[in-house]
């Protein structure tokens, strides 16, 4: 790959991912105890005006930081899904990167499109969906850790600690 | 038992606890 392509992937992956993320750690730090305590008004607004807004960056960030990933590992995809030799390093970091954006797309959103009233949906139903996006919203918070020690650690780990 | 991601250090403890899981079995492949 040339050297200025895969500068401009690693950028554009780094951009995404740090949109991506930090919008997660919004969501975990910020969003999820401050939604716990308004009024129920300032709540439905928030539904409405806010909650929508941060979902569109958070999903469409999610699959651009993967697909700048995947096109950055580009012909290593197959040895670091693999996790074979040295590429088990990045690949595991690929490995956490890409539950993550499944979470985001087939747990988070259809569940968070229930809680905000974009799908029609039972009381109970809205329950459940909001604690399992809850969930699935605390285990990218978790996965978030050792993915981002292992995408660091690939070409920036000190020499022998793997 | 409180599942741990209910608190904001309980996700904290579980990402590092899974690197350090991560690491020794990453280490064992590479």
């Amino acid at each position: 790959m040339p050297e200025i392509l895969e500068l401009v992937f690693r950028w554009g992956h780094f951009l995404a991912g740090i949109i991506w993320i930090g919008i997660l750690y919004y969501f975990n730090l910020i969003q999820i105890p401050f939604l716990k305590a308004i009024t129920p008004e300032t709540k439905a607004e928030a539904f409405k005006f806010l909650v929508p807004r941060a979902l569109l960056w958070f999903r469409y960030s999610a699959l651009a930081t993967w697909l700048f990933g995947m096109a950055l590992l580009g012909p290593r995809v197959p040895t670091a899904f693999t996790l074979q030799g040295p590429d088990a390093v990045i690949g595991m970091g690929a490995w956490l990167g890409t539950i993550m954006l499944f979470n985001v797309w087939f747990i988070i959103w259809p569940n968070q499109q229930k809680v905000l009233g974009l799908v029609v949906a039972t009381p109970e139903e809205k329950t459940r969906s909001a604690r399992l996006a809850f969930l699935a919203s605390r285990t990218n918070a978790a996965l978030s850790i050792p993915m981002l020690f292992f995408m660091a650690s690939s070409g920036h780990a000190p020499a022998g600690l793997f | 038992m409180k599942n741990p991601l209910d608190s904001i250090e309980g996700t904290i403890a579980s990402g590092f606890i899974l690197t350090v899981i991560l690491f020794w079995v990453v280490k064992g492949l590479v």
